[in-house]
């Protein structure tokens, strides 16, 4: 790390104690927890569990309910994710070759990464709400009978456009901070070989931004498999029913509603492994950054 | 180089009114009376209640639940967003100064402790940290909500990267100088680290401010609800009306993003600074 | 105040990487060390060793009478100049100063008759209240300095204090250290890879290369006999020449192709002759000379600087290079021929096998 560093024998670790005690109760311990019972099936009454290898893994996986939730989440983070990228990346190329109002449109476009997602899913439930909702009336004058809650489609579309809106302001945070550091003296010679400003756009500016757009894509794809559980709980009114939800809004309802404390617990594991491969890939990329930079 | 196009400006105003519109319909809706929008709507012009709806949500218990008002959430997301941002920043930076500044044989080990916690997030472990944090009587309690959230590897990262950057020659420098590991800390690292201390704060109080899940499973007595685990509960309750109070629902909701929106955009240079240069 | 002894000084890195390769040096009161050599050499390693700043791997290292080795740094009664400076950039000027002070102990009057001293002398007094972010290199150059000499230690450590500067800085810079190290009279060590600056700082140089002592000595004597060809080429600008040389019978030719004619009582049977530009003095009519060295070349270019002019010649069949310095006045055809001849105590012979310097008698000088 350092060239030179402190040799005191103590104090390293009495000033990661507090760090380590926590990790280790609440994150190192309940992991272990979960991948232990998710080799078990948990008696409903209480009375004790037997081991039953993989099979939590086995049932979660062949069931019809665990497929159709791993394609919606799978649909769901595909056009979260696409959407919120391309909106943000738009804005930001924008916003990045105006003068003018240069830093309002920048303080207009980046506040909402501030809110809260179940604020946000508040906000869009009321928007297209069936009785007060104005963009429910809104799609009524297009000819769209929206039904939130009830059509498993305008349910999934309400989900991702809140999804999207929350999104896009750290996207184009990140994408702005990255065309500003393009250096000049880059852009210069550019414009100097090149004369349409779209050619130029996709061949040096888009090229350059690559590292920052594969570091949010990664960014991108854990939001939206984790962090929308609050848009999705409150789009959904806590009423699951028929509607789409994705993998993580599953180990909740299978652990807290249903009570299938393996079937949990085994969906939660397959998440661990997920989470291990996106882990990696962003650190791959991290390093990618760094030389890039 | 630079040269203005119109079409510019429009898709920018296009875009900042996608993200605004949605926030002022809340905030004009909670101006109006409870009625009024049953009737109409939600709204895009100033009613005219807005004291009698804010007074309302924040004072009255019973508006939506029945024992908290909009006060005591505001007041415990406050604690929620305050204490997990100094928690962490301070749990974070002493590890950060441990695995940066010490010669010490398990320092790679701890780093690697502390770095799997970014395999783990909290969605992947519900239930068992459910479980345990029950099982230590931990349940609607203010550490309870705070502590388990304060320990994941990002702060310790942050922290780590800025130590990195900070060059060699300084620690040498107070060394020949005389100082200590405790001395240098308070005397040099920590001052130099200010402007990096406010970036981490105002991200994680925002990030704190605005925790869901945590709070919804771990708060069941509603005095200690935070406006932001209040969502879910405000949304049943307005189900469940007669003449729903849409007015004060977005009341909470304004309520519930007004912090963190005046801080990130007070602190909007330090915030995308702090962001931007920690993912590197 | 106190003179400093390595001996037998070694340093191998936790990677395997042996920076420093058995050094000794006797550094006396009061004397200006220059440590030499090219990036790489293990300059910085061998002064952080004295510092206190890297652990010994082998070997002693006392400041004074006292053995240093197990020594904090902060114990060592050193001081430290650094190359970006190390200022502490949420200080004053004045706290820069005083940091040190303050950690010892010392009393509150004594540490502020300290810091203004040694602001007065620097020049520094008038940015006390600043930052050193409100400063120019220059004078955060000075600041650094102020810090070591508040310290009144007994050996100020120098790492390439100047690189940072431009060059008409560090000129100024560079008398003023030299100025002011003789007035507090202060041992001490200075690393650079500069060759002028380690000439005109020097009380005596230490060259280095690849870990270990190339040459000790003068600045002067370092100059007029280099041990080896590396110091040679190392020090003096623009380098010596230096061209491989074999003998038949008591006639010396170059290795590959002609356009040397030297006579020597030299016993080796082939050795590297070096010769230094300005060594080299242009013949008219080569018959006439006493000199035993002459030598026919062809211009290949010219670079005036004014008072000289640097000629580049080549020589024989592999088109060696050779640099005359003539005067500034001469013009010079490029691609005529140019005889040059040299005096035979300006010949420098060194070991073709070894690199060694060898005196004209053909022994080995000893180094
Ligand atoms: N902390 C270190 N770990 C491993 N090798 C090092 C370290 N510091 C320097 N070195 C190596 O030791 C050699 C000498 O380095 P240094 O003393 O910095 O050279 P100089 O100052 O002469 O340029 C170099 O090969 C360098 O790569
Ligand atoms: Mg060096």
């Amino acid at each position: 790390m350092k060239r030179v560093q402190f040799a005191d024998p103590l104090m390293p670790y009495m000033l990661l104690l507090p760090q380590l005690l926590i990790v280790g109760i609440f994150f190192i311990w309940p992991a272990a927890e979960a991948v232990r019972s998710s080799f078990y099936l948990e008696d409903p009454f209480g009375f004790g569990s037997t081991f039953v290898g993989f099979d939590n893994f086995t049932d979660a996986l062949t069931s019809s309910d665990y497929a159709s939730t791993a394609r919606f989440t799978l649909v769901f983070t595909a056009l979260t994710t696409f959407f919120s990228l391309s909106i943000a990346l738009l804005l930001a190329v924008k916003a990045d070759s105006v003068i003018r109002g240069a830093s309002t449109y920048r303080t207009l476009l980046m506040w909402v990464y501030a809110i809260a997602p179940p604020v946000a899913g508040l906000i869009g439930v009321m928007l297209f709400d069936q009785h007060i909702g104005p963009l429910k009336e809104f799609a009524g004058l297009l000819g769209w009978d929206m039904q939130i809650g009830v059509n498993y489609f305008d349910t999934a579309f309400c989900m991702i456009v809140i999804a999207v809106w929350k999104q896009v302001p750290i996207n184009f945070i990140f994408f702005l901070s990255g065309l500003q550091s393009v250096p000049k003296s880059i852009q210069e010679a550019a414009a100097i070989d090149c004369r349409s400003g779209a050619r130029r756009f996709w061949t040096v500016t888009f090229p350059l931004l690559a590292p920052t757009g594969f570091f949010l894509l990664i960014i991108n794809i854990t939001y939206a498999l984790f962090e929308t559980f609050g848009i999705i709980d409150l789009v959904l009114k806590g009423e699951p029913g028929n509607n789409p939800i994705t993998l993580v809004y599953k180990v909740f309802l299978d652990g807290f509603r249903g009570n299938d404390l393996g079937g949990s617990s085994a969906q939660s594991v397959i998440l661990m492994l997920l989470v291990f491969v996106l882990t990696i890939v962003q650190f791959r990329l991290i390093e990618r950054r760094v030389h890039y930079n | 180089m630079k040269r203005e196009h119109i079409t510019d400006h429009l898709i920018l105003i296009l875009g900042a009114v996608f993200m605004i519109a949605p926030v002022i319909v809340a905030f004009m809706t909670s101006t109006h009376d409870a009625v009024s929008v049953y009737r109409n709507g939600l709204q895009m012009t100033w009613g005219g209640h807005f004291s009698d709806t804010y007074s309302a949500v924040l004072t009255e218990a019973g508006g939506f639940t029945k024992e908290v008002t909009g006060f005591t959430m505001l007041k415990n997301s406050m604690i929620l967003g305050l204490g997990f941002a100094i928690g962490k920043i301070i749990i974070s930076m002493l590890a950060a100064y441990a695995i940066v500044y010490f010669r010490f044989p398990l320092a790679s080990f701890c780093f690697w402790v502390i770095f799997a916690t970014l395999l783990l997030p909290l969605e992947v472990r519900i239930l068992p940290s459910y479980e345990i944090v029950q099982g230590l009587g931990m349940m609607n309690s203010y550490s309870g909500l705070i502590v388990p959230l304060i320990a994941s590897a990002t702060g310790t990262f942050y922290f780590r990267q800025f130590f990195k950057s900070v060059p060699d020659e300084l620690v040498e420098a107070a060394r020949i100088d005389g100082a200590g590991p405790i001395k240098f800390f308070i005397d040099i690292l920590v001052p130099l680290s200010k402007t990096m201390i406010a970036a981490i704060f105002i991200i994680m109080f925002v990030y704190g401010w605005n925790q869901y899940l945590w709070p919804t499973l771990i708060t069941t007595d509603e005095t200690f609800f935070t406006l932001v685990r209040g969502m879910r509960q405000i949304l049943q309750v307005w189900i469940g009306a007669q003449i729903p109070e849409t007015n004060q629902a977005m009341a909470l909701a304004v309520l519930a993003m007004l912090p963190p929106v005046i801080v990130v955009i007070v602190f909007q240079s330090w915030f995308v600074k702090g962001l931007v240069e920690s993912e590197k | 105040m106190a003179g400093i002894t390595l001996s037998n000084v070694r340093k191998t890195y936790a990677g395997g990487v042996a920076a420093v390769k058995g050094v000794s040096i006797d550094i006396e009161d009061g004397e200006f060390i220059v440590l030499v050599g090219p990036s790489g050499c293990g300059k910085s390693t061998l002064l952080r060793m004295v510092a206190g700043l890297e652990a010994i791997t082998e070997g002693e290292i006392s400041i004074g009478d006292r053995v240093v080795n197990k020594i904090e740094p902060a114990d060592r009664d050193i001081a430290m100049v650094f190359q970006n400076y190390a200022l502490y950039p949420h200080m004053t000027v004045y706290n820069n100063l005083a940091y040190g002070l303050k950690n010892r102990g010392i009393k509150k009057e004594e540490i502020d008759r300290r810091v203004r001293e040694a602001a007065r002398i620097l020049e520094i007094a008038d940015y006390l209240d600043r930052k050193p972010r409100a400063l120019s290199g220059g004078q955060r150059q000075r600041v650094a300095m102020g810090r070591a000499i508040v310290r009144e230690p007994k050996a100020f450590l120098f790492d390439e204090p100047l690189s940072n500067l431009d060059a008409k800085l560090r000129v100024q810079m560079r008398i003023e250290i030299k100025k002011l190290q003789k007035a507090l009279g202060t041992t001490s060590l200075y690393v650079t890879h500069d060759q002028l600056e380690a000439m005109t700082l020097a009380d005596r140089l230490v060259v280095l290369n690849g870990g270990q002592v190339e040459q000790i000595g003068t600045p002067i004597d370092v100059y007029e006999n280099p041990a080896s060809t590396f110091v040679a080429s190392f020090i003096g600008s623009p380098a010596m020449n230096l061209m491989e040389i074999e003998r038949d019978n008591a006639q010396w030719h170059l290795s590959r192709g002609d356009g040397l004619s030297l006579k020597s009582e030299l016993e080796e049977r082939s050795a590297i002759l070096g010769l230094r530009p300005e060594d080299l003095h242009i013949v008219e009519d080569e018959t006439q000379l006493e000199d035993p060295l002459v030598l026919s070349l062809i211009v290949s270019a010219v670079e005036p600087v004014g008072a000289e002019s640097y000629v580049h010649a080549t020589l024989g069949e592999q088109g060696q290079e050779v640099i005359v310095r003539a005067p500034g006045k001469q013009h010079f055809e490029v691609g005529s021929v140019l005889k040059v001849a040299a005096k035979r105590e300006k010949l420098h012979f060194f070991s073709s096998e070894t690199g060694k310097a060898l005196t004209s008698t053909g022994k080995l000088q000893p180094a």
